[in-house]
């Protein structure tokens, strides 16, 4: 191959990662050009900031599965996590820092700096183990805090902050008290700060990161791992380090997601709906049918399954099933060990190849 | 003596968590494999008796046992379909397929059933025992319940240990290529596994709603989890640590509910999960095997 010509300007990840930027930006300017004609109905612009949370989502989802190779299931919590730690400071900031352009941006920083902080504190103890370990307890993980940010009551008064896992009563606040996790019914009155430039301006930040991680010193690091842990154990990569790295990060980006969904709606409350086991596996559904550790496929999934079942309402019962045949299929297509040998004998692929070697040695001859 | 009857309605879950432990640590053991599905085998097991004893009218013990050669039918079908195809593959793909197949059943009886949460009739009718002058109340389910797991605790040891397919498991379970070099049919032998387990949950499901009456969609998946915790705090692959491990969980649970707090209850089994991996990953009985390159 040393023939080929050097005319390529780029390296061949570089030429990927800004086709990826490049895909985004085209996608933006189409919907701009949509909503600039008139077009768009409104439940096509109330899935815009959706579509960016869940391609953020799928990013950060897909850099845990694809490039560190454990799998996480409690990606919802993580993003719970964000979304009421970003909601609490702007529903307490919201009459003191009037400009949404300095709160909104302090507010992304809590929510992911939170929800990172939890990804360490999950992750230390699990990470250093191999196996199964870490979709369980991310799994746990992300139906308690659930179930707890549920059951909380949390307001402030003069005296202090309050707390109480019984009713908004029994906090025993003053009379200047002010109400600000109120159990079931969540957290109300989160400045509507996000729209879906703040979105895609996001997601391309989440892009920009991840696609450099993956490229640097320590993405090498963390993909050798999920490689062959021994082989890279013994030539000196500290595996708790690098993973945690890997996963803190994924956590963070997640945290970011929840920071938007929270702020794109005026009530926040955690149900099963948005931050359950069922949040979880649609994210892992989009990095799956994306291709594991393919970043620009997780975006496009996102936004297909998500434009889907909107678009197509007869399917909206079916869509949760649908998922799951989506799992089990892809799962079995890309990794069973027959198939795999059967496509790299008779697949397309190989099929050009060899045809592409037989008329270079023709022409040879 | 509340605490007592605390004590004993821990054992009693325990009981349970160890039946369901059972099937995640013998497919554990064998086929090196988290079978996330085996909770929600439990869900189609007790749905099964529900709908042939209240729907139908049929005599409970037939409608469990009928419930039961569905659930060992539908574990092998699960296991041919869908992991056998990905035997060799990587661990991940193999638990995201496992994660599959929990969530078709679970939308499977979504559909069927739908969101409204059936109250499952106990299919027990034997007066309670009261003891110290009615002060301790032991139901008839929670006696019933710990009898019927400690009997399958003993027959499955006996099965594994003294019958020739389940030293046919012990083998592929210790080294699955030698184990078919000396002429153990593996295939064979991880198919029987997952219709055991299934068996099993099946009996797990029908004590589960016996004791807890709700039933729905997601009913097996709370309780399949805690259960692998316990089969993990017990040793996974050991058949004594599912029973012991299964019992603790049950016992801590239902302590930590009614002393701390309902809500933290599930945050406290899991955060025995963590220590015992931090603390001794290989359980209380588990044993030590040495990672050679």
């Amino acid at each position: 191959m040393s023939s080929k010509p050097k005319s390529k300007l780029l390296k061949k990840d570089t030429r990927s990662d800004l086709i990826t930027y490049a895909m985004v930006l085209v996608a933006f300017a189409v919907v701009e050009i949509i909503q600039a004609t008139g077009s768009m109905t409104s439940l096509m612009r109330g899935l815009l900031v959706p579509l960016c949370m869940y391609s953020i989502l799928a990013v950060s989802l897909n850099l845990v599965v694809g490039i560190l190779g454990d799998l996480s299931l409690g990606h919802a919590g993580f993003m719970c996590v964000g979304a009421y730690a970003s909601s609490i400071f702007s529903v307490c900031t919201r009459e003191t820092i009037e400009n949404p352009w300095i709160r909104f941006p302090i507010a992304l920083l809590i929510g992911g700096i939170c929800a990172a902080i939890f990804g360490i504190l999950i992750g230390i103890p699990v990470l250093r183990l191999k196996g199964d370990y870490l979709a369980i307890v991310t799994l746990a993980f992300g139906e308690i805090i659930k179930n707890i940010l549920c059951s909380i009551y949390v307001g402030y008064d003069s005296k202090g902050i309050h707390m109480s896992f019984e009713s908004e009563s029994s906090l025993g606040m003053e009379m200047d008290g002010k109400l600000i996790i109120n159990g079931p019914l969540g957290i109300n009155g989160t400045p509507t700060d996000s729209n879906f430039i703040v979105g895609i301006v996001l997601l391309l930040i989440t892009l920009f990161v991840v696609l450099n991680f993956i490229h640097s010193r320590a993405g090498r690091a963390v993909m050798s791992l999920r490689d062959n842990r021994i082989a890279a154990e013994s030539v000196g990569i500290n595996v708790t380090k690098y993973k945690l790295i890997a996963f803190s990060l994924s956590a963070f980006f997640a945290g970011i997601a929840g920071v938007l969904y929270s702020h794109n709606l005026n009530v926040l409350a955690a149900t099963s709906k948005n931050f359950g086991y069922n949040m979880s596996i649609m994210i892992l559904v989009f990095v799956v049918l994306g291709g594991i550790g393919n970043i620009r496929g997780s975006i496009i999934a996102a936004c297909v399954l998500t434009a889907l079942p909107e678009v197509l309402r007869d399917l909206k019962d079916y869509r949760m099933l649908m998922y799951a045949i989506v799992l089990i299929v892809m799962m079995i297509i890309t990794s069973s060990p027959k198939l795999v040998s059967f496509r790299e004998k008779y697949g397309l692929r190989q099929f050009i190849k060899t045809k592409m070697a037989n008329r270079w040695t023709k022409e040879v001859q | 003596m509340g605490f007592l009857n605390n004590f004993i309605n821990g054992i009693s879950l325990g009981s349970i968590y160890s039946v369901i432990a059972l099937g995640y640590t013998m497919v554990y053991g064998i086929a090196k494999m988290l079978n996330f599905a085996h909770g929600d085998v439990i869900m189609v097991g007790a749905y099964i008796v529900f709908v042939l004893t209240t729907g139908a009218g049929m005599n409970p013990y037939l409608a469990l046992l009928i419930s039961m050669v569905a659930c060992t039918l539908l574990g092998m079908t699960i296991e041919r379909f869908a992991y056998r195809p990905l035997r060799g593959a990587s661990p991940l793909a193999v638990l995201i397929t496992a994660i599959g197949v929990s969530y078709f059943l679970q939308n499977v009886a979504l559909l069927i059933f739908g969101t409204q949460v059936k109250s499952f009739k106990s299919i027990l009718e034997f007066p309670s025992i009261k003891l110290a002058g009615g002060k301790i109340i032991i139901s008839d389910e929670t006696i019933i319940t710990i009898v019927v797991s400690l009997i399958i605790m003993i027959g499955l040891t006996l099965f594994v240990n003294k019958t020739k397919p389940g030293r046919a498991m012990l083998a592929v379970s210790e080294d699955r290529g030698a184990a078919q070099l000396m002429g153990v049919n593996v295939n064979a032998t991880i198919a029987l596994t997952f219709a055991i387990g299934s068996g099993l949950a099946a009996v797990a499901g029908v004590l589960l709603c016996s004791t807890y009456p709700a039933l729905s969609s997601q009913t097996g998946a709370m309780p399949g989890i805690k259960a692998f915790v316990a089969a993990v705090l017990g040793g996974i692959g050991s058949i004594p640590g599912a029973l012991i491990g299964g019992l603790a969980i049950g016992v801590v649970e239902i302590l930590s509910k009614t002393y701390i707090s309902s809500q933290l209850a599930d945050a406290i089994v899991f955060a025995i999960l963590i220590i015992v991996l931090l603390v001794k990953p290989t359980g209380i009985l588990g044993k030590k095997y040495i990672e050679k390159v």
